[in-house]
């Protein structure tokens, strides 16, 4: 149960969090990365590569417990994660690898699937599927479980702009239906602004949380001045980093 | 599938020339071993002897992929597992087959359980350092995928971890198979009264090539039509999924 009462959907509080490096000494990834997110919030992670952003994420799922500090989930909880690259099982067909990640109700689950256009691959394999269908049955993947938390590692990297616009927009008609709790890391502002409820911005190395903006909803009354002001406040933020 | 039958052909042919320069007593005619054979299933015994033979496979092969899945395994997630066990795989691996047979019987004494476990424990370290190859290249990302989605254990062994070892399995499968029905005979031949191996024992004391042969050729028959009517398919069926093979 969170400290902060059942509204909250996330609370991260990392004090530190280290890597053994190849010759043992322990290097720092993140440091003092606290914030926490209502239920239903969306919130988009921006930072640099090797920022830690993944780092992050892994802690909050779950898979990494070796780090300073504490994650509070609201129990019991679903979890639904898009990794940086699809992990689909090879040897199950699109429609099983749906279906064994706990995609339960046939309805929904091709609901989702005609909103990511899988409809026509749900027999196939992933190897015969491309990059792009391989991440939207990843994305499919998240949602078709019904998550209360969603976690998203750069979503959409590697595909060509026009398939990463279509995706966006077909990822925010998700985000807006299911209203999980949901982080999507990114180095997309663009994508930030457009999906996000909320913008934290993690740099440097070890990766320490530089910047926490809310984006203004409704978002369609966002104008576009708004959106490069945010942006010019996000690249001032870069700016003396990138100096040293 | 034309030149293979041209070879068997040309093997029966060198078989009968060779009966005629060694004379029947060496080798017998192929007519000749055909006539034991036939006269052998008529009287039941040929049926009996391979069944029991093939009762051995069976049982000391189960009990060596069983034992050699869970150890490679273990040997393969698991450092200090690996570490402790790894030279008596290497002694085991290195342990003539002869001397594994021997001690089963001096030690557990001439029974059905020293036969069938000296087979099973020639063949466990092959498919343990097999398995245990596998169990090495288990992909962390899909491990931790099924983490995430919280996937139930029968879920993560059958859809996870089964398709990643079925390669490995199959090649344990596949040299342990070989492996055991050589062996089997030897273990037969030494102490047990039954089984294609005894009879083989039987006709070494005579002198009789015929009926050696007569219990030899339909047994090794029987191993290949188990390697392609069992093991292969299910060689095919595990690895179906593989782009470009259909
Ligand atoms: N498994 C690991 N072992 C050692 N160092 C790691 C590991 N994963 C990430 N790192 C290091 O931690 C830092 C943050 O990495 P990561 O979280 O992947 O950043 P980002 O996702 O923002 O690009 C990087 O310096 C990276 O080299
Ligand atoms: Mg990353």
């Amino acid at each position: 149960m969170s400290p902060a009462g059942d509204r909250v959907g996330l609370e991260v509080a990392i004090a530190k969090k280290a890597y053994l490096g190849a010759s043992g000494e322990s290097r720092a990834a993140l440091r003092d990365v606290a914030f926490a997110l209502k239920r239903g919030e969306v919130c988009a992670l921006l930072g640099p590569s090797g920022s830690g952003k993944t780092t992050l994420l892994r802690i909050v799922a779950g898979l990494d417990r070796d780090f300073e500090g504490g994650v509070w989930l609201p129990s019991p909880h679903r979890l639904g994660m898009v990794f940086q690259e699809p992990r689909l099982l090879p040897w199950r067909t699109v429609a099983e690898n749906l279906r064994l990640a706990g995609a339960s109700e046939p309805k929904s689950l091709a609901e989702i699937a005609a909103v990511l256009g899988l409809a026509l691959h749900l027999d196939h394999f992933p190897g015969e599927l491309s990059l792009g269908l391989a991440r939207r049955v990843a994305i499919a993947r998240a949602f078709a479980v019904k998550p209360d938390l969603l976690l998203l590692d750069e979503p959409f990297v590697s595909l060509d702009a026009a398939l990463a616009l279509r995706l966006r927009g077909e990822l925010q008609a998700l985000v807006e239906t299911h209203k999980a709790t949901t982080l999507i890391v990114t180095h997309d502002v663009e994508e930030a602004i457009s999906l996000a409820d909320r913008i934290i911005v993690l740099a440097g190395a070890p990766g320490s949380l530089i910047a926490d903006l809310a984006i203004e909803t409704p978002r369609l009354a966002m104008t576009s001045r708004q959106a490069a002001a945010i942006k010019a406040e996000l690249a001032a933020l870069a700016a003396p980093r990138a100096d040293r | 599938m034309l030149s293979r039958l041209a070879s068997l052909l040309v093997l029966l042919l060198v078989w009968q020339l060779g009966s005629v320069f060694a004379g029947p007593r060496a080798l017998p005619a192929p007519l000749a071993v055909l006539a034991v054979i036939d006269a052998e299933a008529r009287s039941g015994a040929l049926f009996f002897n391979l069944a029991a033979t093939l009762l051995r496979v069976v049982a000391s092969f189960t009990l060596a992929m069983a034992l050699g899945t869970a150890l490679g395994l273990a040997m393969g997630r698991h450092k200090p597992v690996d570490r402790f066990c790894d030279p008596w795989l290497i002694i085991l691996l290195n342990l003539p087959a002869l001397v594994v047979i021997v001690l089963a019987y001096i030690w557990i004494g001439l029974n059905e359980t020293a036969a069938i476990g000296a087979v099973a424990l020639n063949k466990l370290p092959i498919a343990t350092a097999t398995v245990r190859e596998g169990a090495r290249a288990l992909d962390a990302s899909l491990d931790e995928m099924a983490r995430v989605f919280a996937m139930p254990l029968g879920v993560r062994v059958r859809h996870v971890l089964l398709p990643q070892l079925a390669p490995y399995l199959a090649a344990a499968m596949r040299s342990g198979l070989s492996l055991v029905w050589k062996v089997v005979l030897v273990v037969e031949l030494l102490g047990r009264s039954n089984g294609v191996g005894f009879e083989i024992g039987v006709a070494f004391q005579l002198f009789d090539v015929t009926k050696l042969l007569a219990y030899a050729l339909p047994f090794v028959g029987l191993m290949l039509a188990i390697e392609t009517f069992i093991v292969q398919p299910i060689e095919r069926h595990v690895s179906r999924w593989r782009p470009g093979r259909t």
